[in-house]
């Protein structure tokens, strides 16, 4: 049991990172921000859509998407000589592949869920329930099935890869480096998701609080949830290799339940969605480093605090709200209590 | 970043692992139960259909469907912590630990829901992820230790059916007894809290009691389901068996057995097929086997079906269509005061503004369902094809004329909502409407009523004089 908790190394913990590993540690800092940032600003739709659990049965259900995707990949590869497949044609068509497979797979997890709610008397979480199980057991299936043919790891299914990312090769861009590649691709996906954000700005607000008032200013809901939907899937497929498919549903909710604890402007909710993204993912490293331990969970651990400090400390404002209402009250003339003496 | 390497751990969550052998004879084989593994195999899908079938029929009503999903992810931190208890795989350590670790789970989702904002499926979504980080974060630093790289906690993850020992069978049977007792002993205060958790308090029952008992057998089974199913395919044994039943009956106690048993059902089928072939695991096939039951149910259900709810609907808009056709039919004969025979298809197309194909179309209709019969170009009405008639335009005008009188509805509103009305009124509401109108004998536009007498008389009227009743006068 003491063994557990290593001993707390000041150097190694604290400065380390930001030092003599900076190479190291500062890439996955990076990715951890990346990652959770894109994660935390689709989040905050779903959290005020009331669609959490959504982002949950997405992150099971790419499953299948990406090993068909897998597969039908390895039926198209051109062979070589030896009956192997060539390794250049799948490294450049792995990551469309996967995209292809996992947006796909998204789209069928959220028309299921939708024929099962409107079709029949099943309501909506049952409907979620059943749509992520049997998809997720279909690409299990299919993993037992053609194990051979397809490269999943489990590992990286559970927990994520996110200390591997800087070890990956680096994109250099006219002889300077910019940095691994999934960390390049994962940045490309964050600017994304902000620029989609920024463009649809208004239309993500309006459907998300009053779909009515969406039909009448001319805005589809329906358009806008399978955009988001689509954007979703995206975002998880692509933050799903670095931090596992189960603690990207952490990354998705606890920024955006964090800020929604704190304000109740949407605008606001995003900043301090980027805070806590930075926060979480700086620290988590930190904690990583001490405890040495996964360091997506310890990125979610982070999150975690982050949230039971902004719940103390809402917790805290209604308390004062309380006592100032009180007080007033008691002040008041108009003291409604009549006194039992 | 390469999605590397080795397949999930699926090799080993086969029941067993079978040489050459024809089908027949391993059909024979598995239902003679000689092999101990598909005897465990199959008595605990069995127990888990029970007890997962049960409860999940309560949740699954609750709305809390995603409970058992939350739940079997925040064990995890609980496994490991059972692990750490003395270094090793005590099972009575790991149940208890996860048993814990899953009651706080769902304290505190209940604690967010109640003093924040958050919904229930945000705060299911937090507990689900932040408990399971906290157990990946203590797992990979127990397989860090010197004695910590067995703990084994990976096989929560997808389950493994052929892993499950006759130990594994005492407590999946104790946890099912546990989940037969309450519910025999607390059936009522289940349902009440269940469906109205209001009027629950009212007469006195504890609804939080209640409720947190809900979800301590609900950890119970969650946590011996995982080693058979797996955390992520737990959820489907309690959510899919449970909403099959919800489409097939209204009354929960009905709702209760049949869940039970499209568990045990997809159970024993999981366990069958994974056992003729080498490369299925047990798990995923019962969560397939329970998914097409459901969707078996999701078509085919006698009332919620989709497919019957489909037909049914176009069975009706046929009716109404037919029946609109007679009334048109009717209304021509009317105009020309009930004189000559039939009505020819022009007529009919004149009086619908259609075309003459689609009249025939109509017309058509009516002949296969006997209401009529053509002969050359004339169509003339079957004797229930006429009472029919007379009924639907009874049934429009009086409608119209109970508007008119009895809502005070402008007469020029009423024609629509009667066009809808009128294919859908029964008898027993027929006479009502015309005792309630003290049987009129116009509609408010100056029509006569047909009556009783016009529809008895069914066998089609060609002359003014054989209308009788209340039109005539």
């Amino acid at each position: 049991m003491k063994d557990l908790i290593p001993k707390f190394d000041y150097e190694l913990v604290v400065t380390g990172p930001w030092t003599t590993d900076f190479d190291m540690y500062g890439w996955m800092m990076l990715m951890g921000f990346l990652v959770t940032l894109s994660c935390g600003l689709a989040g905050n739709f779903l959290i005020w859509r009331r669609m959490a659990l959504v982002g949950d049965a997405i992150s099971h259900s790419i499953l299948p998407g990406l090993v068909i995707a897998f597969l039908a990949l390895a039926a198209v590869v051109p062979h070589d000589a030896d009956g192997e497949h060539s390794a250049e044609f799948m490294m450049r068509w792995r990551t469309p592949a996967m995209f292809v497979g996992a947006v796909a797979a998204a789209l069928v997890t959220v028309v299921i869920i939708e024929v099962i709610h409107k079709w029949t008397r099943v309501k909506q979480d049952a409907a979620i329930g059943i749509s992520f199980t049997s998809l997720f057991a279909i690409g299990v299936l299919l993993i037992n099935r053609f194990a051979s043919n397809i490269h999943l790891d489990q590992e990286c299914v559970l927990y994520g890869e996110l200390e591997y990312v800087p070890l990956e090769p680096m994109l250099s861009l006219g002889g300077t480096n910019i940095g691994p590649l999934p960390l390049v691709r994962m940045a490309l996906v964050t600017v994304i998701v902000i620029v989609l954000l920024l463009l649809f700005y208004k239309e993500l607000l309006v459907t998300s609080f009053d779909p009515n008032l969406a039909y009448s200013i001319g805005v589809n809901p329906s358009v806008v949830h399978y955009g988001l939907m689509m954007t979703l899937a995206v975002v998880i497929v692509s933050a799903f290799e670095s931090v596992g498919a189960i603690l990207v549903i952490g990354m998705l909710i606890l920024p955006g339940a964090t800020a929604a604890l704190i304000s109740q402007r949407l605008e606001v909710c995003l900043w301090l969605t980027v805070l806590h993204a930075a926060l979480s993912a700086v620290l988590g490293i930190h904690l990583s480093l001490w405890l040495n331990s996964n360091s997506a969970a310890a990125m979610v651990i982070v999150g975690t605090a982050l949230f039971v400090m902004a719940w103390a400390f809402h917790g805290l404002q209604k308390f004062v709200l309380l006592r100032r209402a009180v007080r007033s009250d008691a002040d008041g003339p108009e003291d409604s209590i009549p006194n039992a003496a | 970043m390469a999605l590397l390497l080795v397949p999930f751990s699926a090799q080993g969550a086969r029941i067993s692992e079978l040489s050459e052998a024809t089908i027949w004879e391993q059909v024979v084989r598995f239902f003679q139960f000689r092999d101990p593994s598909v005897r465990y195999a199959v008595a605990g899908s069995i127990l888990l259909g029970i007890s997962c079938g049960i409860l999940g029929s309560f949740i699954v009503v609750r709305k809390m469907s995603l409970f058992g999903d939350a739940l079997s992810h925040a064990v995890l931190p609980g496994v490991a912590l059972g692990f750490m208890w003395n270094m090793s795989k005590d099972p009575v350590a790991i149940f208890i630990g996860a048993t814990l670790a899953g009651l706080l789970g769902a304290a505190v989702v209940h604690w967010v829901k109640e003093s924040t904002r958050l919904k229930e499926d945000t705060a299911l979504g937090l507990v689900l992820a932040s408990f399971y980080a906290v157990g990946v974060a203590l797992t990979t630093m127990i397989n860090q230790l010197p004695t910590g790289n067995q703990s084994g906690v990976d096989k929560f993850m997808f389950g493994q059916a052929s892993a499950i020992g006759a130990d594994d069978i005492k407590l999946m049977a104790t946890i099912t007894v546990l989940v037969l007792v309450c519910m025999a002993l607390l059936y009522k205060e289940f349902l009440v809290t269940s469906f109205d958790v209001n009027f629950a308090r009212v007469i006195g029952f504890p609804a939080q009691v209640i409720h947190y008992i809900l979800m301590m057998l609900l950890a119970f089974s969650v946590v011996t389901a995982l080693q058979a199913v797996g955390v992520v395919l737990v959820s489907a044994m309690l959510i899919t068996p449970a909403a099959t039943a919800y489409l097939l009956t209204d009354r929960m106690h009905r709702m209760v057995v049949l869940s039970a048993v499209f568990g045990v059902l997809a159970g024993v089928v999981g366990a069958f097929v994974s056992f003729l072939d080498d490369h299925l695991a047990t798990g995923p096939i019962i969560v397939l086997a329970a998914s097409l039951v459901f969707l078996a149910a999701f078509c085919f259900a006698p009332r919620h079906g989709v497919v019957v709810a489909w037909w049914r609907q176009r069975s009706k808009s046929a009716r109404v269509s037919r029946e609109n056709t007679l009334k048109s039919i009717y209304h021509v004969l009317e105009a020309r005061d009930f004189e000559g025979e039939g009505v020819s298809i022009r007529e009919l197309a004149q009086r619908r503004k259609e075309t003459l194909e689609e009249s025939q179309k109509l017309s058509h209709a009516l002949v296969n369902h006997r209401l009529a019969t053509i002969t050359g170009d004339d169509i003339l009405l079957a004797p229930a094809g006429w009472s029919r008639a007379c009924e639907i335009v009874r049934n429009h005008r009086l409608w119209e004329l109970y508007l008119t009188n009895e809502a005070k509805i402008a007469s020029d509103h009423v024609h629509e909502d009667a066009e809808i009305i009128e294919h859908v009124l029964g008898e027993e509401v027929v006479r009502e409407l015309e005792r309630k109108l003290k049987y009129a004998r116009q509609d408010p536009h100056g029509k006569p009523i047909p009556g009783l007498s016009d529809i008895r008389r069914g066998t089609g009227v060609y002359r003014r004089e054989d209308l009788v009743g209340y039109g005539k006068r």
